[in-house]
Order: C-alpha cells, then structure tokens, then sequence
C-alpha cells in the first residue's frame, strides 16, 4: 500500500495545471469561483481549447479521440478542472451519447456525431426522465411508431438540462408496448432539436435559474438511420450509462473548491468584531466538512486502484453509489454552511441570475453574497438527479447487501 | 497509489485470522471476561508463535520487520474477533516506545520478551484532570541521584493491572499544560511505590488506576526534558491501530447485521425487505467504507513528518469515531431486543465500538484539534 502518486503522475498534474492557467480565460474562472455556471458560449470557447489540445475526451478509446490516459491520470485531470475552477466538458455528449455511440452506433453514426460532440460543435441534452417515469425510469411513455424510413415520436420528456442550447437530444422512447418486459420495448435515438413538432417550455428552478425544461413531441419524425443498437434494445444503452465514470459523482475536487470560498466568505463576514472564520464553532464545522471530504477522497482512490487492477469494468458496483450519496451530501453541507455563514446576506435577491454581471447599484450587498442561497437551492438537485439518493440506497441494499 | 496487499500480507492477515477464529467465541469470551486476568494467556502464547508480538520490531532487535501495514492487519483481524489481550499495550504502545524512544540496552533486554510473550507493557499517561490532552501531565519526576523518581497518580490505565512494565509520562520540568517538561519513563511494575487497582472496563476489557508514590523508573525513554513529540508519535500509532480494529468490529458488526436482516421473519417476511430498514443496512455500508479509507489513510500517513501525521491522524479520529456511533447505533436497531442482550454479540461488538471512541480523544476532541488548522482563504 502507498498512497503516493508516481513521479510521472505528478509531473502530469503539474502540466494539467499549467495548461489550465495558461489557456482558461479568468472571466470564465471567476465567474466559476463566483458561484456560477458558465455562460454556453464560455464553456463551449473552453471545450475547444481542450479539443486543440486533445484533451477533449480524456475516456473514449483512442480510435475517436480519446488520450488513453490511466485512470488515475483522467482523476487527476478532472480534479485540476474541478479546483482550478474550469468548465467540465458538456457531459451529455462526451460522457453519455458519445459513449453509447462509441459501443453500440453504426460507423455512420460514429462518423456523423463523434467528432462533433468532441468540439462541441453539437450540443446534446439528455431526453430520459418523463412527467410519469423519474425515478421509475422503464415506465416512460413516449412513443415512436415506425413509418417507412422514420419513427413518429409522440411524448413528453421532462428536467431536459439546457435544452434550451441544444442541438440534439438523446431519447428512449418506447418501440414496443406490447413486450413482455418494460425495459425490452424501449429504444434509443437521436433527435435534431431543429425537427418540426418539438417545442420547449422551460422549467425555472427555486433558485431562479433557468437550466431545466420540458421537451415535447409531437409527430416528430426521426430517420431510422438515427436508431443507436437495435431497436427495442435502447434499454441496454442507458444502462451503459450506470457504470461509467463511476468516480465521477463523488465530485472531489467541486467540494474542494467551494470549501475555499466557504473559507474566503467566512473570512469576510464578521461576527462580534471578528471575521467568522475565527469563531470556533465555524472552524469546527469546515473541519468536519473537510473529514468528510478526505474520507471520500481516499474512498475514491481505492475504487480507481480496485480498476487498475482488474481493469476497467463497466458493470455496477456498491462504489458509485457511495460515492454520489457522500458526494452529493458534502456538497451539499457546504452550501449549507455558506448560507448560515452569510447570514442576513443570505436574504437580497439582487441579480438575475442568467446575467454576465453581479457587480449592483446602488451597492446594497457584497458581490459574494448574490450565489449563496441560489446555490443551496439549487444544488438540492445533487441529492435527486442521477438516481436519488434514496435510489442509491435500494441499490446497495439489493445488489451489494442481498437484503 | 496502490491499495493492494502484498502475497506475504495476505498469508499474514489470512493466518491470524484463522487462529483468532479457532480460539475465540462468544461464550468463550464471556468466561475469559469473568476470570483472571480477563484476558487469555493461551491466544497470547497462540500470538507468539505466530510472530504478531515481535511482528513491528526491527529484525536486529529481534523482531520481524513488520510495518504500519501489518501492523493494520492484525489490528482489524482483532477487531473482528472482538480480542481482549492487551496486543495494543504491549506491542502497540509499549512496543512504539521501545522503537523509537528505547536506546539500544532497553531494547535488548526487553524486545525478546515481548515478542516471546514473556513480557506485558502498559502506557499510564491519562490523569483525573487531563482527559485527551496529552501535554496535561500533573505527574512528577525527580532527578535522584543517577535515577528519576515519579510522583502521581494515573487513570484508565489499560491493561495496567496485569502488566509487567509500566510506561509512564511525568513532568520533568514547567508547568502542567506545557508541551516542554514532559518526559517518558519505564518502570518495573512491581517496583516499591506503585499501587495498581485494576478493574473491569465496559467492553470487557481491563483498566486500572495506578499511583506512584516515590517509584523508581528503571529507565528513561527519549529525551526527559521533551518526550512530548515522542508520546505524540507513539499515540498516533496507536490510534492508526484503533482505527484499524474499529473497521474489524464494525466489518463483523454489519456482516451480522445484515444476516439478522435476512433470517429474522416478522409481518410473514424476512425484515431486510423492509426498505426503511434497507436504508438503515446501506447507511452503515457507507459508514463502515469511508472508515476504512480512512483507516488506510491512517496507516499510509504514519511515516509522515509530524505536522502532516498529526492532521492526518486526527481526521482519521473523527471519521472512526463518526461512522463507529452510527454503525454501532443501527447494528443494535436493526437487531431490535436481542441486540441488547448480552447473550448475543452485537452489543458487545457496540460497547467495544463506543469505547474505542474514548481512547486517545474522541469526535470532539480531534474536531477542536483540526479547527485549530482551518485557516482563511484569500
């Protein structure tokens, strides 16, 4: 046992970091630091840098781009982007339908959406969850009806993220209602957002944001040559989607971030005179916040030393679920702790958050103060997107525990 | 960065399970607990043949060159079996003393003994007033001519009442809270002056109070006038120990757990398909996993300069000490009745739980320690 990196996994830490600061745009980085998603054009400028670089899809083989980095060198760069902070790359293309594409799609269909998705020069939004079917997944209702060389899709899909910068969405949509199983009527196809016959009514989150919708269909018709596997098959693309990147949700380096901005706020506040990062029980409660944090850190590490050393594996494993219950919930402590660090300024709702600038005048409230309780809200989402946490907890029970 | 037990550790860890396994049970346990010394000398001859006592001692000193890994090992098979010998007194503590704070002599004339099993230490160091502060040393000891005599009195001393060495901390110099001042000293336990009242503690295991009036020390460990840093060392060890045999109880605790779930019938079915109870089982599931990073964690950072062993250390504390309480706490639940009875092993695996919480500083204890580090962020 050692916990150390090796030299050279080091030496690659120190490149990742230097290319980051070297090419990030600090408007970007602030805006990141600030609270803040990154504007669409912001993250697509940042997800072309990387593509230049070659880094756009550090996980997909290196036939189609991918770096065939180790996995402790795909954590390191993905903890360097989460701390420093910069964009993530869009993940519904290069996480999720890249991927189904990569393993099931035709070498048309690899051709056609690959190296688009590497460049973002499409923008994928995910079209799985229903107004009926969340947590219950093989419930959706959406139809597709085969009609010569098209399928008419006829539904609605529900908590499509950013649909509204979408090019295309990924759906499953039920081929055949009359399987013997749910999940055998379902398939998997790709829809231009330009079609006729869909439309998108946002969704405005608690917080004010805009990051959600609802995409409807009506007669939407999808070319055949857009089926990803076979169709009635499109159960087995999203459960592709269960095992991949399974460190991904433990959002280390996230956590990590914003405990520095939790420490920069306390640190501005006061209490009695003095800053609140002085008083006691606020230190204690970063320090058990930061426990929680290594503890999931180190839990991370064993899972990618477990797939080092039995190779990458795709199938389910009782780590993803630990790592997004812990994840989502330090996370969530931490802005948590922001809000009661913040205090009365917790309160001003100040700035639209879809606007370029928190700078407010007159000056009514410190420029930190604007995030803190847009995000609390808002990352309430961490502990429901994703599969619930309660979800997380049946799956360990069933799969891991025999219970 | 690698997490894998080496061949040889594996056969370590795989040998002294199954002699903990053969030896030790439930009943056999509570006829050990009701005698004398409370303890078994039999598992501990078991443990001398096996090498486990030598196991951390240098091979030049007599030992077998094991390191903090092994150390983990047998620590966690030992929280499993639920173990009462005082395998953390003597070669955890008192052999961390002998490795890093015993000049050659010291180690020559007692190593042998401890790893024969001939030879018990206990580390009297907690006081009426010091609770987890281990510079808060009321205790007192003089220069006497080429010697030191000790004065005090010294609590919850574990495993004091059958031990044939005592490790004590005095002042030497300053005054009572002072990090400087302290120093280390064995004595013969038997020696004129020292009065032990041993008794039983509430996971079974055995504590004394010892009092030293005038006691002669047979020997000085490291530097009296700062021994402070050594005792420091010494107790991290030990707490990497602990954390390891916390993961070992609560491992076994949820292994039996999560039997009961599935055996245990009310309502016409099996309990575990009852899904607020399935939640309780996965709760401790993630309780017992970010405790055993953590213990790793622990053992990888033991060779670390001290400032960042310190920190490393106490976070490891708090997480044991964190996921122990509601392991421990749902294990007993989730059992319903029979999980406080004392026929049955749950409860004695909780009470060993909230023990280990109260050796060498708890949640809060540790929690105070690394808010003491949290600094501002620009």
């Amino acid at each position: 046992m050692d916990l150390r990196f090796t030299p050279d996994e080091r030496a690659f830490r120190d490149e990742v970091r230097a290319f980051i600061a070297d090419n990030l745009p600090e408007e970007t980085r602030r805006r990141m630091v600030e609270g803040r998603v990154p504007t669409k054009e912001q993250t697509v400028a940042w997800q072309r840098v990387l593509n230049g670089k070659g880094w756009a899809v550090p996980d997909w083989p290196a036939e189609h781009g991918g770096t065939g980095w180790t996995a402790a060198q795909r954590y390191i760069f993905r903890e360097e982007l989460q701390q420093h902070p910069a964009p993530q790359p869009v993940g519904f293309g290069t996480n999720m339908v890249g991927p189904i594409i990569i393993a099931f799609g035709t070498d048309a269909q690899k051709k056609r959406f690959l190296p688009r998705i590497r460049n973002i020069d499409d923008w994928w939004c995910q079209g799985f969850s229903e107004p009926g079917a969340g947590s219950d997944l093989a419930s959706l209702k959406t139809r597709a009806e085969r009609d010569g060389d098209h399928y008419v899709v006829n539904g609605q899909k529900m908590w499509t993220t950013y649909a509204q910068h979408a090019d295309w969405i990924f759906v499953l949509v039920r081929t055949n209602p009359g399987a013997a199983k749910r999940q055998e009527g379902i398939s998997f196809l790709l829809v231009d957002m330009k079609s006729p016959g869909i439309t998108i009514r946002p969704i405005i989150t608690i917080d004010g944001g805009h990051e959600v919708n609802e995409v409807f269909f009506d007669d939407v018709r999808v070319p055949v040559e857009n089926l990803v596997g076979e169709e009635n098959r499109g159960w087995d693309c999203a459960k592709l989607l269960l095992g991949h990147e399974r460190t991904g949700a433990a959002r280390v380096g996230v956590s990590k971030e914003r405990l520095q901005r939790l420490k920069y706020i306390a640190s501005q506040v006061e209490e009695d005179g003095r800053p609140m990062i002085e008083a006691q029980r606020v230190r204690e409660k970063i320090a058990g916040i930061e426990v929680e944090l290594k503890a999931l850190e180190m839990t991370v590490l064993r899972v990618l030393a477990a797939g080092k050393r039995s190779g990458e594996s795709r199938k389910a494993d009782p780590a993803s679920s630990i790592l997004k219950l812990r994840g989502s919930e330090i996370a969530q402590s931490i802005t948590e702790l922001m809000l009661e660090v913040a205090g009365p300024y917790a309160m001003p709702s100040l700035a639209d958050p879809e606007s370029e600038d928190l700078t407010n005048e007159p000056d009514l409230a410190p420029d930190w103060a604007h995030t803190i309780a847009p995000v609390y809200f808002n990352w309430r989402k961490l502990s429901i997107f994703g599969g619930t946490n309660e979800i997380q907890r049946g799956i360990m029970a069933k799969a891991f525990m025999g219970l | 960065m690698d997490f894998d037990l080496t061949e040889e550790q594996r056969l370590l860890q795989d040998s002294v399970r199954r002699t903990l396994s053969d030896r030790y049970d439930a009943t056999k346990r509570a006829a050990l607990i009701a005698g004398t010394p409370g303890w078994s000398r039999d598992v501990w001859r078991a443990a001398a043949e096996l090498g486990l006592l030598g196991l951390p001692f240098a091979e030049e000193d007599g030992g077998y060159g094991g390191g903090p890994v092994e150390t983990m090992l047998v620590a966690e098979a030992m929280g499993e079996a639920l173990t009462l010998e005082p395998w953390l007194s003597t070669v955890v503590l008192g052999g961390g003393f002998l490795r890093h704070g015993a000049d050659a002599a010291t180690r020559a004339s007692l190593i042998p003994a401890v790893a024969a099993g001939d030879a018990l230490i206990a580390f009297a160091q907690t006081e009426a007033q010091s609770r987890y502060n281990l510079a808060d040393v009321a205790t007192t000891a003089r220069r006497d001519g080429d010697g030191w005599t000790l004065e005090g009195r010294k609590t919850v001393v574990l495993h004091g009442d059958s031990a044939d060495h005592l490790i004590v901390t005095a002042r030497t110099a300053g005054s009572q809270r002072d990090r400087s001042g302290i120093g280390v000293f064995l004595l013969r336990a038997d020696a004129p002056g020292i009065l032990r009242q041993g008794y039983r503690t509430v996971d079974g295991g055995r504590g004394a109070e010892v009092t030293l009036s005038g006691a002669r020390a047979s020997a000085v460990l490291g530097d009296p006038a700062d021994g402070l840093p050594l005792v420091e060392r010494v107790v991290d060890e030990a707490i990497a120990a602990l954390a390891a045999e916390a993961v070992g109880a609560m491992s076994a605790l949820h292994a039996m757990t999560l039997d009961y779930l599935k055996t245990r019938k009310q309502f016409g079915k099996a309990i575990g398909e009852f899904q607020v109870l399935q939640h309780k089982a996965a709760d401790m599931m993630v309780a017992l996993e970010q405790a055993r990073s953590m213990a790793m964690y622990a053992t990888m950072m033991l060779d670390e300069p001290p400032e960042a062993r310190r920190a490393a250390i106490a976070s490891v504390k708090v997480q044991i000490g964190r996921s122990a309480r509601l392991l421990g706490q749902h294990a007993v639940q989730l059992h319903g009745g029979i999980g406080i009875a004392t026929e049955y092993a749950a409860g004695h695996y909780f009470k060993r739980l909230t023990a280990i919480d109260t050796q060498f500083g708890d949640v809060d204890h540790h929690l105070r320690a690394l808010a003491a580090r949290v600094s501002a962020a620009a």
